[in-house]
Order: C-alpha cells, then sequence, then structure tokens
C-alpha cells in the first residue's frame, strides 16, 4: 500500500461515480427519445441539437425547485432517505472489472477499482441495502400513499431478490470462483450466457424488479398510490431518487454484462486493453435499450399477480437452475446444462398456463 | 493484507455519500422556501387528509420478510459451496440436494398454507 | 498505533455509540437504524480481521434481511414513535451493577484465556480462504452435520413464523 495507490482509487472512485452520473444523465434522454419513437412522437428536441442539452436543463430546473418537508414528516429521515437510496446505487459497481491492464504515463493501471475474492456476494450485500431508503423515505413522510407505497416495494425487492441471488450461482459455479475478474476471464472462450439461458433470463426478470421498472412498477403506480414512496419528495431530493432508478439500471446492466456476456471481452481487446470499456459500454447499451423496450411493451402486472410470480414462478425456477447447473458441472458434460433448464423453463410455463387457463375457466381471479 | 483490498471501496463510499449530500445541500441551498400550511399537508390527490399517516400494516408482509430470510440464508450458503462444487463432485451436490430439499418441505409447507398468496 | 487499530478504535467508537442509542431512543425506527449502524460496525470489523465473506454474508443476513424484518414488525405495531414513559424504573441501580459485574467477570475469564497469547497459525498464502470454507461445510470431514442441521433450524422458524402470524380462523 503505497500514497501512489490511494491516490489511483481516489481518481478512479471519482471517474465511476461521474462516469455514472453522466450515464444517468443521457439515459433518461435516451429513455425518453426512445419511448418517443415507439410512440411515434418527437420527444425532447428543444434544448440544444436533438435534445442533447435536455438533462442539463433538468438538472438546473430541479436544483431552483421548493423543497417541501411535509409539517408531521420525521424531518431526519425524510432528509437522509434520499442519500441512502443513492449511495448503493453508486458503490455497487465498485467489485465491477471495466477493462483488462492499460498503460497510462508509463504506469499499469488495472481498469477495475477493487477485486475482492467474494465480489458476487458484495453485489448481493450491496442490493438487498438498498430497501433502506425505499422504506425509510415511505415511512418518514407521514402519508398513507407514501408509506404503502413504502412497503410494497421493500415487499417486492425482497421478494426478487432471491431469485437474483440465486441467479447468480449458476456463473459461479460454471467459473469456480466469486471474483468478477475470475468469471469475466472463465467466459474467454463462451459466454455464459450459453450454458445459463435460464439463469441469464431470471436475473434480468429480477433486476427489472430489484430496480422497480416497468412492469414491475408497482410502488410507483401513479393511478392508485399517487407516485408511491417519493409521493412527497420534490426538488433535488425527488431527483435522488430518480438518479438511484436510473443509476441501478446502469449497474445491473453492466453486472449482467459482466455475469453473462463476456464482460469487458470482445474482438480486438486483447491487443488493445483501452477496448474494454467501450465494449462493455456497447453491452450495457444493448440491456438498457432492452429495458426501455420492455417499459414500452408490457403493462403493470397486478400486485398480487407480481407476488405469486416472484415466489411461486421465479423462485422454484431459479431453484431448478442452480440444480440442473450444478448436475452439468459434476457430470462435466456441460452441454446438458441449456438443455436441462430450457427444458425446465418451457415445462414451468406449460403448467402456468394450464393453470391460469382453469383459473380463468371458473373465474376465480 | 486483504484488510486494504476494501480500502477502495471504503474511499468509493465515501465520494458517494459526500456527493448526494452536496445534491441535497443544493437544494436546500437554491430552493425558494415559502411553505404554508396548507401545502405542508400531506398530499392525497387534493382531498383533505384525514387519520393518521402512518399506520400498521397487514401482518402478511411479516410473513413475507420471514420468508425471505430463511431462503436468504440458503443462498448466502449456496455461494461456498459453488465455488468448490468442481472439487467435490457427486458428494457435494448429495449433501446440497439433502440441505435444500428440507428446506423446499418448508417452502411447500408455506405455499399449501396460503402464505404466498395475496387477494 | 498502526493505521488498523486507529480504523479498529473509530469503528468501535461509532458501535458503542450506535449501541448505546439503540436502547435510548425514544422513537423505535430511530433505535431500529442505530441498530442497522451497529450491523454495519460489526461488518467492518469482519474486514479488519481479513474475513471479507463473513463481513458480506452480515451485510446480507443480518442488515439486509434481519434488520427488514424488525422494522416491517415495527411498523406492525401502533404508536411507533410515541413512547414518553420513563426509560428506567427504580431497580436501574441494580441492574448497573449486575451488569459491571458480569462484564468484570468475563473480562477477567478472558484475560485469561490462553488463545490471546499464543498466535494463530497464519493460514496458507495459496489457499483460498473461500474454498477452505466451502470444503468444510459440506466435505464429510468438515462440518457437514452443523450444516444440514441449520436447514431444520431454518424450517423450524418458517413453521413458526406461520402458525404465529397466519392460522386462518
Amino acid at each position: 500500500m503505497t500514497t501512489g495507490s490511494v491516490w489511483e482509487w481516489i481518481i478512479k472512485s471519482v471517474v465511476i461515480v461521474f462516469g455514472l452520473l453522466t450515464g444517468f444523465a443521457y439515459l433518461t434522454l435516451l429513455e425518453r427519445k426512445v419511448l418517443a419513437k415507439i410512440q411515434v412522437r418527437i420527444g425532447p428536441n428543444r434544448a440544444g441539437p436533438m435534445g442533447l442539452f435536455q438533462p442539463l436543463a433538468d438538472a438546473i430546473k430541479l436544483i431552483f425547485k421548493e423543497e417541501i418537508i411535509p409539517s408531521r414528516a420525521d424531518k431526519i429521515i425524510f432528509v437522509l432517505a434520499p442519500i441512502i437510496t443513492v449511495i448503493p446505487a453508486l458503490i455497487i459497481l465498485g467489485v465491477l472489472p471495466f477493462g483488462g491492464i492499460i498503460t497510462l504515463f508509463g504506469r499499469q493501471i488495472s481498469l477495475s477499482l477493487a477485486d475482492l475474492n467474494v465480489g458476487v456476494l458484495y453485489i448481493t450485500a450491496i442490493a438487498s441495502i438498498s430497501i433502506y431508503g425505499i422504506v425509510l423515505a415511505g415511512w418518514s413522510s407521514n402519508n398513507k400513499y407514501a408509506m404503502l407505497g413504502g412497503i410494497r416495494s421493500s415487499a417486492q425487492m425482497i421478494s426478487y431478490e432471491l431469485a437474483l441471488g440465486l441467479s447468480f450461482i449458476g456463473p459461479i459455479l460454471l467459473s469456480g470462483s466469486m471474483s468478477l475478474h475470475d468469471i469475466v476471464a472463465a467466459q474467454k472462450p463462451l459466454w455464459f450466457v450459453v450454458y445459463q439461458p435460464v439463469g441469464a433470463l431470471i436475473f434480468w426478470i429480477a433486476t427489472l424488479a430489484e430496480v422497480n421498472r416497468a412492469p414491475f412498477d408497482m410502488p410507483e403506480a401513479e393511478q392508485e398510490l399517487t407516485a408511491g414512496y417519493h409521493t412527497e419528495y420534490s426538488g433535488m431530493k425527488f431527483a435522488l431518487f430518480f438518479m438511484a432508478e436510473y443509476i441501478k439500471m446502469i449497474a445491473v446492466s453492466a453486472i449482467a454484462a459482466t455475469l453473462f456476456f463476456g464482460g469487458y471481452r470482445f474482438v480486438l481487446e486483447d491487443q488493445y486493453p483501452i477496448l474494454g470499456p467501450v465494449w462493455l459500454l456497447g453491452k450495457v447499451i444493448v440491456l438498457l435499450f432492452g429495458m426501455i423496450w420492455v417499459r414500452a411493451t408490457l403493462p403493470r402486472i397486478r400486485y398480487d399477480r407480481l407476488m405469486a410470480f416472484g415466489w411461486k414462478f421465479l423462485f422454484p425456477l431459479a431453484l431448478a437452475n442452480v440444480f440442473f447447473t450444478a448436475i452439468g458441472i459434476v457430470l462435466e458434460k456441460l452441454w446438458l446444462i441449456p438443455l436441462l433448464t430450457i427444458a425446465v423453463f418451457l415445462g414451468a410455463v406449460v403448467m402456468v398456463g394450464i393453470s391460469e387457463t382453469r383459473r380463468w375457466r371458473s373465474h376465480v381471479f | 493484507m486483504a484488510f486494504w483490498d476494501y480500502l477502495p471501496i471504503a474511499i468509493l463510499f465515501v465520494i458517494s455519500a459526500g456527493l448526494a449530500a452536496i445534491a441535497v445541500g443544493l437544494g436546500h441551498l437554491f430552493g425558494p422556501r415559502k411553505p404554508t400550511p396548507k401545502k405542508l399537508e400531506p398530499y392525497e390527490s387534493g382531498m383533505n387528509p384525514f387519520g393518521p399517516g402512518t399506520r400498521r400494516m397487514p401482518v402478511r408482509f411479516y410473513l413475507v420478510a420471514v420468508l425471505f430470510i430463511l431462503f436468504d440464508i440458503e443462498v448466502v450458503f449456496f455461494l461456498p459451496w459453488a465455488v468448490v462444487l468442481k472439487d467435490l463432485g457427486i458428494t457435494g451436490l448429495v449433501e446440497m440436494i439433502v440441505f435444500v430439499s428440507i428446506l423446499v418441505v418448508g417452502f411447500i409447507y408455506a405455499w399449501k398454507k396460503g402464505a404466498l398468496e395475496w387477494e | 498505533m498502526t493505521p488498523l487499530q486507529i480504523i479498529f478504535i473509530i469503528v468501535a467508537v461509532i458501535t458503542l455509540f450506535a449501541a448505546i442509542k439503540v436502547v435510548s431512543s425514544r422513537n423505535l425506527v430511530h433505535a431500529a437504524l442505530w441498530l442497522i449502524l451497529v450491523l454495519f460496525g460489526i461488518a467492518v470489523f469482519f474486514v479488519i480481521l481479513s474475513a471479507g465473506f463473513f463481513a458480506a454474508a452480515q451485510v446480507v443476513i443480518y442488515i439486509g434481511a434481519i434488520a427488514i424484518l424488525m422494522i416491517f414488525t415495527i411498523m406492525l405495531t401502533r404508536r411507533v414513535a410515541r413512547d414518553s414513559g420513563a426509560q428506567h424504573n427504580s431497580n436501574w441501580w441494580a441492574a448497573a451493577v449486575l451488569s459491571l459485574l458480569l462484564f468484570t467477570g468475563l473480562s477477567w475469564i478472558l484475560s485469561r484465556w490462553q488463545g490471546f497469547q499464543s498466535t494463530a497459525q497464519p493460514m496458507l498464502e495459496s489457499a483460498d480462504p473461500l474454498r477452505q470454507l466451502g470444503e468444510g461445510l459440506v466435505a464429510p470431514g468438515g462440518y457437514l452435520i452443523p450444516f444440514e442441521v441449520a436447514s431444520i433450524l431454518l424450517v423450524a422458524a418458517l413453521i413458526g413464523a406461520i402458525t404465529v402470524a397466519w392460522e386462518r380462523k
């Protein structure tokens, strides 16, 4: 440990944080543009060329907005909640490898902040503490809608966190390590999505629920809960909740890319390590586009169906996925894993279809 | 030494917390503040607010949290097992199947009891 | 003092302060938040001991699950924030004497324990502590029986929770 490395860590941390902030700003613009195109609208186009300065205008507007603290709110927690929400979103990528090792100003610099041997568990840990901001925001506002939204949101997050945690097991089994660097290295011959198609799908669905995105944006259901846990928030405090949601979208896309889609590795990365972050960014943008597409396409799921889906479908399926992956590993026949898991997945879908049809016929909703 | 591996995470944490605090501070600094009693009431879609703002919540959320703890512990047990499964081979698999099937019995019990139903 | 010792003392002071606030807060939700700070401090202790897995598991299980359950349970109760009764009764001095005795006794026993004098054998540099943990859990020579019994304990807790909270009339 030298002073040089401390400065290196500080610079890397600042780069990660401000990179995520820039990503957040332009993700909001991307989402509005893509949604507009899908809905045959134009979208923001006034602030700057193609609306490129729109995020800046939004930020300035939010800073100068009046902030309201409801009279009977718990003031300290009310102010702390947005801060508590945003911190996990910013630090979850601390263990992610953004690239290999590059040489800059004659120094060998590895393009990641930390390589923990418990990297995957670190991600689970940070994901699990991100519930607090929401539950505390809902409770401290002294508002019925906010309280209900906060509790619903937290119950939803813990329900889907199980499936999320189980979908991490597949890549760990295949690579034999919890370090994200090792997981990326183990995908050199073949991306893990080939062995873990169902695992990647479970991860994808569970993360949509974790970040409260459509079609799982129940806690923010405008029609019945006004705005859920952040009903009473305005100005910059509201902006922090908004920021946390979008930064988490970027973060989970980056984690999905790392666990299942080869991370920063792609063609020519071996010769030019500087391409690593570029490839990672490309994969992240593709996954983010998928998330926006899902939002534009699917309607919101009713809350009881959402919980039933998480507990009765996704969680058993994730357990089965771990089981069959382990069988494939032990028998040393990796090609068995996708066959078995996809068969189980299709079987589960058919079973749900049959039982739902029966429910529909008997009019028991 | 392993402890210093975590120092960069601590630095990232401090920078993130500082940034979030500055953002909240900026809003306090530049935002206008003209509170009126009506403005500070809880927002209930324009109706006059009635009753307490924080209510007791339904007991089934408690049950979801209990179920979550149990299976969260299971997931944490899975992780070190997953790291070494390649070396353990078939015995490791069988032992984990025993562990999980006991929990699955509990899961089926909860399911049959209707603890997973939301009406 | 080494930097590690300074970090240890700072974290210890914060953790102890938070622990006192847990019992002295009048607002139950605030008490739960102080408890989370205590649990986080313990996670930092695990990191100081180079036990990264336990630090992360502490955060996942205690902060991410058990403290959430506590907050849910607190929100089940009525009048969370309105406790105005006295926080100690007339027997407080007896409790103080008892806890002081207990503390002295424990310190005395611990100070005589041999484990503090003898340094533990350092772990092999090549061995990954995570692998050792995994093998210890499920290898037949390791802690297989406690590991399996843990699942029975978990199921018992589940059935208990359903019986207490979910018996339908």
